[in-house]
């Protein structure tokens, strides 16, 4: 039995966030893109939650609706018994400092016009957090030691910077307000595998030296479970599956999950394993399939999947699949 | 010498000869130095403008003669030692009104650019980030405004505003809004997407802050192209506005006013009435574009570089 009860610092419930497709006269609305389609999840304080899925599936959008930077269609956020969604424009500002986001592309997400210093100051002068320009630079230095770059590297404009670098200067701005929750979108995605060590290796350190708890979205299976805690598998806009990581990677339930982690590949080329390859391609969530969403693909599929909304059921302690044959609430 | 027993070296004792504030001073003088010989179009452009900008402030004390006042005993004069660059046809000094006339052309040219250019950047870059209605509403404004011909609705604003220099600045202004506008909006359209605005938001930056600090500094160098083409403009459609009677009067000078009206029917029997006058608004326009392609470059951090 667990003796320690983790305790929730993020609850999403229902979120849903659906995109208007308009044209034709008035800019009518034609369709929508389901992008997110009613999850809900909780991540406790001080673990990493992975969220994995193909592009396209949602898990970026999640992120962002988290923070409010694409409003959600509906559904809430609750941050510490406040509900995010709710909050006004001024208050909202304020819980920026709770939950900072660390962004996929570390070319783009730093302005190239703003040296390094303003980069990562700016938060602290947004916030108030530090009286005058030279408290303010203390802290800077303070911070970019804290991720492996010195005070040198100050007056230094981004450009100047490798990836590598540049993702350290992100994440040190991300930590200049000292959040509770980091969301990282895609955090490691775009750097060379070398430095994607480096960088997850920091994030673990930082994790550890602070308490911070990590969102932590990537489409790389191998890196999410090497840094999560727990793993929930999105597929078209839903979770299909979410279990603590190291269950997931071994005994994975639902057959998207499966077919997902099959394709993981091993550093072992004399390694025999079975790769399940779905059929087709993936559905478009404009116009997602009845049912489970993963029906049209599903190996498992009974007559009753294109009917059957699937909800995460617990199969085991912690263990949530969202599947009717697997979960045995349908003979296959 | 005397000889040192066991004075530490020399080091501390060099930085204490030297005032605190002299290598501070010398430091700028030296980037000054440094960012001229690295853009000598650019530190050119800056002398031409300042000279400009000296001779009409200092124009009672520059020039030889009266701009007004003419020596009807010399109409028509060629350039020559008295009049070095001739005198028009009431006997006027062409260089003395060139000097005063500087005065008009410099606030007009600068101040119309520049006004036209704040103005339509703020339209542009408010209408842009914030999009939906207010963005509607500013587009078919500026719509309206590009429908009249520059020189039309410059005329109309001076028309409806009165004579005088300011007036004649914000009639002036008035076309260059329309263009900037959409020059900054479709600019900041780009940037909207990108993720390091998406960053500030995130960071907890209020609207105002991201505009400013954010979307303004990434849109500077489209707008700057934009305010030293139309100085050029600017000084020239002065003269139309003169010529028309909606702006500065004879016999006051202007650059513009000396090249318009009767002064281009001369330009055979006496060019030089006409010749130097466009020669002075090249000069200026030239200045201009040539510094501030030089400040576009030096606002650039990709194009900085650390010279030793």
């Amino acid at each position: 039995m667990n003796t320690v009860v983790a305790q929730s610092l993020l609850q999403i419930r229902n979120l849903k966030k659906y995109f208007s497709i308009r044209g034709g006269v008035f800019s009518r609305e034609k369709a929508r893109v389901h992008a997110v389609d009613d999850v809900s999840f909780e991540i406790m304080k001080g673990e990493t939650l992975g969220l994995v899925g193909e592009s396209g599936c949602g898990k970026s959008t999640t992120g962002r609706a988290i923070l409010r930077l694409i409003e959600p269609t509906s559904g809430e956020v609750w941050f510490q018994g406040e509900n995010v969604t709710k909050l006004d424009k001024r208050s909202m500002r304020h819980l920026r400092k709770e939950i900072q986001m660390i962004f996929q592309d570390p070319y783009s997400s730093l302005d190239p016009r703003m040296t390094v210093s303003s980069i990562i100051g700016e938060a602290l002068l947004v916030h108030g957090l530090t009286p005058g320009r030279k408290a303010r630079e203390q802290r800077v230095v303070e911070l970019l030691e804290t991720v492996g770059l010195s005070s040198e590297h100050m007056g230094r404009y981004p450009h100047e910077f490798s990836g590598g670098q540049r993702q350290r200067i992100g994440i040190a701005r991300a930590l200049a307000v000292n959040p509770k929750l980091i969301v990282c979108d895609e955090a490691v995605s775009a750097l060379d595998v070398s430095v994607q060590a480096q960088v997850v290796n920091l994030l673990e350190d930082l994790q550890e030296k602070f308490g911070l708890t990590y969102l932590f979205i990537a489409h790389d299976l191998s890196v999410v479970e090497h840094i999560s805690t727990r793993v929930a598998v999105m597929y078209l806009g839903k979770i299909v599956e979410l279990a603590p990581a190291k269950e997931l990677y071994v005994n994975p339930r639902h057959p998207y999950a499966e077919a997902l982690l099959s394709a993981v590949p091993v550093p072992d080329p004399t390694a025999k394993r079975e790769r399940i390859i779905l059929e087709g391609d993936v559905p478009s969530p404009v116009n997602p399939p009845s049912g489970c969403r993963f029906h049209t693909r599903c190996a498992l599929r009974v007559p009753s999947c294109s009917q059957n909304e699937q909800v995460l059921t617990e199969v085991s302690p912690g263990h949530w699949v969202a599947c009717q044959v697997r979960t045995g609430a349908v003979a296959a | 010498m005397t000889t040192s027993v066991g004075v530490p070296a020399a080091a501390d004792g060099d930085r204490a000869i030297v005032p605190d504030s002299a290598p501070v001073r010398r430091g700028r003088l030296h980037a000054l130095g440094r960012i001229s010989r690295r853009h000598p179009l650019g530190a050119f452009g800056a002398f031409v403008l300042l000279t400009i900008v000296v001779v009409a402030v200092g124009a009672p004390y520059i020039a030889p003669f009266d701009p007004i006042e003419g020596d009807t005993a010399a109409l028509f004069s060629p350039p020559s030692s008295t009049y070095w660059l001739g005198t028009d046809a009431f006997g006027r000094d062409i260089l003395s009104r060139l000097i005063y006339g500087a005065r008009v052309s410099l606030m007009v040219g600068l101040g119309a650019s520049l006004l036209g250019v704040v103005v339509g950047a703020s339209l542009g870059i408010v209408a842009g980030y914030r999009g939906g209605w207010a963005d509607i509403i500013t587009q078919r404004v500026m719509d309206a405004m590009f429908a009249f011909p520059m020189l039309l609705l410059a005329l109309a604003m001076a028309a409806v505003l009165g004579p005088s220099l300011q007036n004649v600045i914000i009639a002036l202004a008035m076309p260059i809004v329309p263009r900037a506008a959409r020059i900054a909006r479709s600019s900041v359209l780009v940037l909207k997407a990108t993720a390091f605005i998406e960053a500030a938001r995130a960071t907890g930056c209020s609207d105002l802050r991201i505009m400013v600090r954010h979307v303004l500094p990434n849109t500077f160098a489209p707008l700057l192209i934009i305010a030293t083409a139309y100085l050029g403009l600017a000084v020239v459609q002065e003269a139309a506005l003169d010529y028309l009677g909606a702006g500065i009067q004879e016999p006051e000078p202007s650059w513009g006013l000396m090249m318009s009206g009767a002064a281009t029917s001369l330009a055979l029997v006496a060019p030089w009435i006409v010749i130097f006058p466009g020669l002075a608004i090249f000069l200026m326009v030239l200045a201009s574009n040539l510094l501030g392609d030089a400040i576009r470059d030096l606002l650039d951090p990709k194009l900085q570089r650390d010279y030793p």
